[in-house]
């Protein structure tokens, strides 16, 4: 079922430009060239009825419901595969057509039930609606669905069921798995009334390859695919846009509500960067925003040891200032500091760094940016100048090229791989630089051109060595490079990745990809004519993560591969918020818009707006926090959704610093790992009960409304507000807009965002300014950001972190699909039926010389600590090499990766552990405590949420 | 704070820059990513190695703390 408010048209908008005149019942009417006519009929105010067609999916012409009549041709032919044509005439209505119609109804009737009062689908049934307008009560040719009873219902999936008595097998779902998400899960078995919908190989839904996005079950017409909130909560009678609080992607959905409560999330299709389409976090895992677990009153205590006490909001907004202040006064205004957080809005991280610079005095703000896309950040701005992606989401089908580094979007942003993969099976070249064999590298019709399996820490050996085949195969861009970019540094670049040293054959060694593959790779790149680099965390989390990102920018500038449509850098944001928190100016040295706090102009301008004087030096990045706390130098932490204890690495160390601390303030949604160590609990809120807006990985800026109030009765905002008020300092706003207007007045890429103007555009790509009002979709246009690019020497240096004989293994870390991030959220939907651990993947020849097979509990150590999990023997790991999730508490993952770092931004280095790997015979004690707390907390407040 | 973690940070930044041929201008991308990224204590706690002796600084991480 579509959302409540959708208007389906049929048949998709057609591609081409120009336009057509017909007749429609007598009726002049202009389309677009290449509208079907079942659609012209729709964009005319008419109405055809229709079973197999809809406007998400080509035209099938399956059903031969849509009949009409055209002056000079033969038959009936089908208006959704029949294509308009000028001075065409048509009739939709005739006698002759309604009794064609008549009859196919009745041919389906005779297969389906007729106890439509029963139906869960009854009112927004479309056979049910074709039957009723066409007048036909029953079928002459059998007694309605006899051949389908005592089919067997698949409940398996936790969020839909199958009824396969219900199905009229007009292959919507089958199409949708193929054409709108690209799984190709679901197909047709059987003949005649013999044909059933089959997932896999006849597999339940739960078992099968399907993915749970959930495109089927909206595109079913019938009841056969039915979500099972709806049937338990009842049907919605509102919908609110807004935007998917998940990864990166910033799917637009709109929130269905019955009486303030979410009963179903549905893709928008309005969505610039889904497009209608969803993932199974976003459009099913929301249940955790009324769960049990959710704390609805804020906390305090004096210790870490102490029980928590319940208080008032007033009580807790005074405590914490009380404690702020105290701290400052003995200890110095930069004895504090705070943190904003990816998950929530522009207007709330902006405000928590505004609150640390102005009402606290110090720049000691940092974000949850800082342990994933920090790299990119800096990488970028300095070579292209700019800290940002250069492309929209769908510069990919334009590319003929796609090179995809350290980026899993199957499992990370499952909705732009459905984009991506659309693109790949109509033919682009895909490069992949993975140590693993994810699922892209061979899927239906999809294989790699190249996958290029490095070892971790080795990305800048392999990114210098494709530049050295680009360079000294005569494969650059030279005309390009040197009109865009700075000469000298282009020159010296091209030399020094000339070397020898960095030859695909010098770098085999050193990354242990053959040297033809990456001759081959570079040769496919530089070819194009569109290449297109997309890359995720695998760049960022390494020692060397900025110059990996530098080094993609070079290469990039080299080939010319910038400033268009169908090529450019795309790093994959893995939070929802991540590049709007990084663009508020959320980490210590810079104001919004990525501003130097030393800059005294920049500087003036936020002294004058907030009314306060601001420090000129940068101030701490988190793990400099954690060390200034151990020094006892950094006494009060606030920090708003982010849960430092299990997301961030060498856990003991943070649990450490956090236990130094006299004042650590958590505001978040749930008692989080982090809480154990505050004195401090302010509950937060979900995307779903306050405004605002996201910005996304293209730089897209959407809004969040608000569906339903805040549990806790305040907004993260206003919480944030009060604090500051509470600290003496003045800080008014009745409404997230009026924040998103001083954002604007104070960052010039955000000078002309307005929430009026993305009520009217419905999203904004940034910059948005007086030169491009409706904003950026591709950067870099005629010429970059800073002027002229800059190439920077991407020496590689290896990694601090090897393998040894104690320590032999390396372990790179990742997400699965169902789970996000330290699964904070998802751990509380019933995701949990995909995963519901961690688990450590390991090549066969690595677990048999340990004696370890599939399921074993596994102990897994490092040289800063060590955890147990069970263990998946896996081909899709390379030897040498092992692989986990940190979604789960009890996994402690984070226990054995180190303090290591990017050198320029203090990125973690999750990517690279040295480790060793024994089989075990149980979890650890701690681990088995908070595995059975977890297990204890398993109540979803919502059926099936 | 903890002078070998920052001991190893600046060696990692210098290291980077290390590729710059001319030594002068290696020195000062040092100095000037501690200016603009090293919070005041940090780059007070580096200096004050670099006064006890520098130990477990390289030439170039040296070069570039002598310059704040």
């Amino acid at each position: 079922m579509y959302s409540i408010d959708h208007k389906d048209l049929g048949t998709p908008a057609p591609a081409s430009t120009g336009s057509v005149t017909l007749d429609i019942d007598g009726s002049t009417v202009t389309v677009p060239a290449g509208t079907s006519v079942m659609r012209a009929v729709a964009l005319a105010g008419g109405h055809i009825p229709k079973l197999c067609a809809t406007d998400t999916l080509k035209a099938f012409g399956s059903c031969r419901l849509c009949l009409v009549e055209i002056e000079g041709r033969k038959g009936f032919p089908a208006s959704c595969t029949t294509e308009v044509a000028a001075g065409m005439k048509v009739r939709t209505q005739s006698p002759r057509i309604q009794k064609l119609r008549r009859g196919v109804v009745e041919l389906y009737v005779s297969d389906h039930p007729l106890d439509c009062a029963e139906c869960p689908a009854n009112g927004h049934c479309e056979l049910q609606d074709a039957a009723a307008e066409l007048g036909v009560e029953g079928s002459r040719y059998a007694n309605g669905g006899a051949t389908q009873r005592g089919v067997k219902q698949d409940a398996s999936n936790p969020y839909f069921v199958f009824n396969p008595d219900l199905c009229i097998v007009c292959s919507r779902c089958v199409r949708a798995c193929d054409e709108v998400q690209g799984t190709l899960a679901l197909t047709i078995e059987g003949r005649g009334f013999g044909s059933r919908v089959s997932a896999s190989q006849h597999q339940p839904f739960l078992e099968s390859e399907c993915v749970s996005c959930g495109a089927c079950v909206e595109a079913c017409p019938t009841a056969a695919l039915t979500e099972k909130l709806p049937l338990a909560l009842g049907a919605p009678s509102e919908a609110v846009s807004t935007t998917c609080g998940y990864c990166g992607v910033g799917c637009s959905l709109k929130a269905e509500v019955k009486d303030k409560t979410v009963v179903r999330m549905v893709p928008n299709r309005a969505g610039t960067a889904n497009k209608g389409h969803a993932c199974v976090k976003g459009r099913f895992a929301f249940g955790y925003a009324t769960h049990a677990d959710r704390v609805r009153r804020p906390m305090i205590r004096k210790r870490i040891t102490d029980p928590w006490r319940e208080v008032s909001w007033e009580e807790a907004i005074n405590y914490t200032a009380a404690e702020f202040k105290r701290i400052q006064q003995k200890y110095g205004p930069n004895s504090v500091g705070g943190i904003t957080s990816s998950r929530c809005t522009n207007e709330e991280t902006f405000l928590v760094q505004k609150l640390v610079r102005a009402a606290l005095g110090t720049n000691n703000v940092d974000t949850c940016a800082r342990v994933c896309h920090s790299a990119t950040g800096y990488g970028l701005k300095h070579t292209l100048g700019e800290s940002a992606g250069t492309q929209a989401f769908t510069s990919v089908t334009k590319a003929d090229v796609v090179m995809l580094i350290g980026a899993n979007p199957t499992d990370g942003h499952p909705v732009f791989a459905s984009q991506l993969k659309r693109r790949l099976r109509q033919g682009a070249k895909l490069i992949v630089l993975d140590p693993r064999v994810i699922d892209l590298v061979r899927t239906p019709h999809i294989e790699a051109a190249a996958h290029l399996q490095l070892r971790p820490g080795t990305n800048v050996a392999v990114i210098n060595a494709l530049a050295h085949v680009v360079v000294t195969e005569g494969l650059a861009n030279d005309a390009y490079a040197e009109e865009r970019c700075e000469v000298d540094t282009y020159r010296k670049w091209k030399a020094f990745v000339s070397e020898a040293r960095n030859s695909p054959e010098a770098t085999e060694a050193i990354s242990g990809v053959p040297a033809a593959l990456v001759r081959k790779a570079a040769r496919i790149y530089a070819a194009g004519p569109n290449s297109a680099i997309y890359y995720g965390l695998g760049v960022t989390e390494h020692s060397q993560g900025t110059t990996m990102v530098m080094g993609i920018a070079n290469i990039a500038m080299a080939t010319g591969m910038l400033g268009r449509e169908g090529v450019g850098v795309s790093p994959l944001r893995g939070q929802n918020n991540v590049q709007g928190a990084c663009d508020m100016g959320s980490f210590p040295h810079e104001f919004s818009g990525y501003r130097h706090v030393s800059d005294a102009a920049t500087r003036s301008l936020f002294e004058g707006a907030w009314n306060a004087k601001l420090a000129s030096e940068p101030g701490l990045r988190i793990p400099n926090m954690f060390e200034a706390a151990l020094d006892g130098s950094f006494r009060a932490l606030y920090i708003q959704g982010e849960d430092f204890v299990q997301s961030d690495p060498n856990t003991n160390h943070v649990v450490a610093a956090l236990s130094a601390m006299e004042c650590v303030v958590v505001q978040d949604l749930f008692l989080i790992e982090t809480a154990r160590y505050a004195h401090v609990f302010l509950p937060g809120s979900t995307f779903l009960e306050k405004d605002g807006t996201f910005t996304n990985a293209e730089r897209r800026i959407s809004r969040v409304r608000k569906v339903m109030e805040p549990l806790a009765g305040l907004a993260d905002w206003e919480v944030t507000m009060q604090l500051a008020q509470a600290l003496g300092y003045e800080m008014h706003y009745s409404h997230p807009s009026e924040i998103m207007d001083e954002i604007a007045r104070l960052t010039p890429t955000f000078h002309g965002v307005t929430y009026e103007k993305l009520e009217r555009l419905g999203s904004i790509q940034w910059p948005c300014n007086d030169a491009a009002p409706d904003g950026t979709p591709t950067m870099h246009v005629g010429t970059f950001v800073r002027g002229k690019g800059k190439f920077y020497l991407t020496e590689y240096i290896a990694t601090s972190e090897r393998s040894t004989s104690r320590y032999p293994l390396l372990l790179t870390t990742g997400r699965v699909l169902y789970q996000y991030n330290v699964g904070t959220q998802t751990r509380r939907t019933s995701n949990l039926a995909w995963q519901s651990e961690d688990r450590l993947d390991i090549h066969p020849d690595d677990a048999e010389d340990r004696g370890i097979t599939d399921g074993d509990w596994v102990g897994v150590t490092s040289r800063t600590g060590d955890m147990v999990m069970r263990a998946v023997v896996s081909r899709r790991m390379t030897p040498g090499v092992v692989y986990t999730t940190f979604h789960f508490p009890e996994s402690g993952v984070n226990l054995v990766t180190t303090e290591n770092s990017d050198w320029a931004t203090n990125c973690p280095e999750y990517k690279v552990t040295a480790v060793e790997v024994v089989r075990v015979g149980q979890p650890e004690a701690w681990q088995a405590r908070i595995r059975a707390e977890r297990s204890a907390q398993r109540s979803p407040a919502l059926p099936s949420a | 704070m903890n002078v070998e973690r920052l001991v190893a940070m600046v060696n990692d930044i210098a290291a980077f820059f290390a590729s710059e041929p001319d030594p002068d201008a290696a020195a000062e991308q040092v100095a000037y990513h501690l200016r603009k990224f090293w919070e005041p204590r940090m780059r007070i706690e580096i200096q004050r190695c670099l006064e006890r002796g520098g130990v477990g600084l390289s030439p170039l991480a040296r070069r570039g703390v002598e310059r704040l």
